[in-house]
């Protein structure tokens, strides 16, 4: 069975009349990636800084690694490296002496050596002496990430961390949470506004709208019980038109778009309509499955 | 790990440009009171023992580093709290101004211990300031003035305190002079719970101390009930020890008074600091 790393139940945060967050509850398993989701304003930020017991819940239960975060707060967060929103440090100090910094207040032992690898395994070698001041989004960015790995954490919680980071820089830091993921085990908790991000690399997710939990689960097993659009390209669209009505599947036509045919279809049902054209005499140039995390999301999040 | 945080808050303060200033600023205004004493020094003595001059004679060393001291402490006092305000109401406001907050508090260490290492850390600053405002004072006072009695011009008249009676007078009078500044210290640290930038508790620090002081100092029969209670008016408790005899109940009522503050203050920092919710 697996071994569930955060169980969010019923959390609920209001600032007087203002309800950020209404009801959100998921969780998070031992190896998961885990995409949370939502709209602007949707609750996401609030929801990760009480997890992170940044904010107090106005009630809901947050457990993690099995304990009550309320009661058991410090053994938590020894097993948690966390970047939220903006990787912010000591502008006066340089980046060494920041990372010495929060690793004393880690809960475990971390050498000078220690802080040394990980500078050089996030890219910042040479440039461990500099202060903070005259570093880029990017630097920072990737000496939150060294801050997050220094103690060796289970758990590593991302809030939205590619915002402000050029192409490149977003790639970067996908490629080093799949390394995190794959190569040190780890169970990562990933904000993120840019859906296609959390497409590539999550296995599960939540959703959240409004401060309400919309739904959760395995990323692939959500996205597949989802109709596609499919793209094909023939030499003849109009027989093509044909013989989908025939076949009865004139309600997955969606329309003729630059000399290409858009269905709406199950996944299942491509190689049916691959066949048939073929059989018909057709010559099939290209079929093109899309199926958007973004449609997804849109379509939940309004209604 | 209460230490390890504390240890930290030591590095932070002491990498800070802005610790610095309150140094710099004590070496220039003692540097400038040393400068102006010697070169008019005679004369702004004879201005204060004028009025006596046809009762008494004066003999011996009058302008020596001890009332140096004594003048310079008399004076800074009431300007030091603006710098140590200036390093102690950016302890955890300048934190969240930062947004390392966020960080810090997601750490394996209460939010308890995160405030008293950086109270540690703040008093450990006010000491250094002291200390250094003592040294400037007292011994590179001595070194361009020479030793000598003491003559202290109080409500009750001229006294002289001899020179080897004021060793353990100006330790004291340092040390009542640090609970006082102390007392700064958690006024401030306890405005930066309240606050998000670094300059809000500074200014409202400075603020309550101006209005504490003019209503310390106002002759109305309404403000003279709350006026024992004040702080403020208990900052210049260290000058206490330069009388004779000694108020003993004066001064352990001054003491008692900036305790009560010390520790009502810092009860509301704890409390406002554990309850904050980190939206920054």
């Amino acid at each position: 069975m697996e071994e569930k790393i955060i169980e969010v139940n019923h959390l609920v945060k209001h600032y007087g009349k203002f309800k950020a967050v209404e009801d959100v509850s998921f969780d998070v398993y031992r190896g998961d990636v885990y995409g949370f989701l939502g709209p602007n304003g949707a609750g996401k930020s609030t929801t990760i800084r009480t997890i992170l017991s940044l904010i107090k819940p106005t009630s809901g239960q947050i457990r993690m690694f099995g304990k009550d975060l309320q009661t058991d707060r410090n053994y938590i967060l020894q097993r948690i490296g966390c970047i939220v929103e903006k990787p912010d440090f000591y502008k006066y100090l340089s980046a060494e002496k920041n990372l010495e910094i929060f690793a004393r207040l880690s809960g475990v032992n971390v050498t000078k050596s220690k802080v040394h690898e990980i500078i050089e395994f996030v890219g910042l070698k040479g440039r461990e002496k500099d202060k903070l001041g005259g570093f880029s989004h990017g630097m920072k960015q990737r000496l939150g990430i060294a801050q997050t790995l220094i103690h060796d954490p289970e758990l590593i919680i991302l809030d939205e961390p590619t915002t402000g980071l050029d192409p490149q820089g977003i790639i970067d830091i996908r490629n080093l949470i799949l390394q995190l993921k794959n190569e040190h085990k780890k169970t990562v908790l990933l904000s993120s506004h840019i859906l296609s991000e959390i497409e590539l690399i999550a296995n599960r997710m939540v959703i959240i709208n409004k401060g309400r939990t919309i739904v959760q689960g395995s990323v692939s097993e959500l996205l597949n019980a989802q109709e596609l659009i499919v793209s094909i390209s023939v030499d003849n669209i109009e027989k093509a038109r044909q013989l989908l009505i025939n076949a009865s599947l004139e309600k997955a036509i969606d329309k003729i778009e630059n000399n290409n045919l858009l269905l709406h279809i199950s996944q299942e049902k491509i190689p049916f309509v691959n066949k048939m054209f073929c059989d018909n005499g057709l010559n099939v140039y290209s079929i093109e499955a899309k199926r958007k995390l973004e449609d997804y999301f849109l379509k939940l999040i309004n209604g | 790990m209460f230490w390890k945080s504390t240890y930290n808050e030591f590095i932070k303060i002491a990498a800070k440009p802005r610790s610095y200033i309150g140094i710099a600023a004590i070496t220039l205004i003692v540097g400038i009171i040393l400068f102006a004493m010697k070169m008019d020094g005679l004369e702004f003595i004879s201005f204060v023992t004028a009025p006596f001059e046809q009762a008494l004679s004066f003999e011996g060393n009058i302008l020596n580093g001890n009332l140096i001291a004594f003048i310079i402490l008399q004076m800074l006092i009431i300007h030091v709290p603006l710098l140590i305000a200036l390093v102690t109401g950016d302890l955890v406001s300048g934190e969240g101004a930062m947004g390392t907050i966020r960080l810090l508090l997601t750490k394996p260490i209460s939010r308890t211990s995160i405030l008293f290492s950086k109270y540690i850390a703040g008093c450990a600053y006010t000491l250094v300031i002291l200390l250094w405002m003592g040294f400037m004072a007292l011994v590179v006072g001595k070194w361009m003035f020479g030793t000598g009695d003491l003559m202290v011009l109080n409500s009750d008249g001229l006294i002289v305190l001899q020179q080897q009676d004021l060793g353990w007078r100006f330790a004291l009078g340092f040390s009542v002079a640090f609970l006082s500044l102390v007392m700064i210290a958690t006024l401030s640290l306890t405005l930066s719970c309240f606050s998000e930038n670094s300059i809000g508790p500074i200014v409202s620090t400075m603020a309550i101390i101006i209005l504490f002081t003019i209503i310390g100092n106002l002759d109305v029969p309404v403000l003279q009930i709350i006026q024992p209670y004040l702080f403020t008016t208990h900052m210049m408790a260290w000058r206490s020890f330069f009388e004779d005899p000694l108020p003993y109940d004066d001064i352990l009522h001054s003491l008692l008074i900036l305790a009560i503050h010390i520790a009502g203050l810092l009860v509301i920092a704890v409390y406002k600091f554990n309850r904050k919710d980190i939206l920054s």
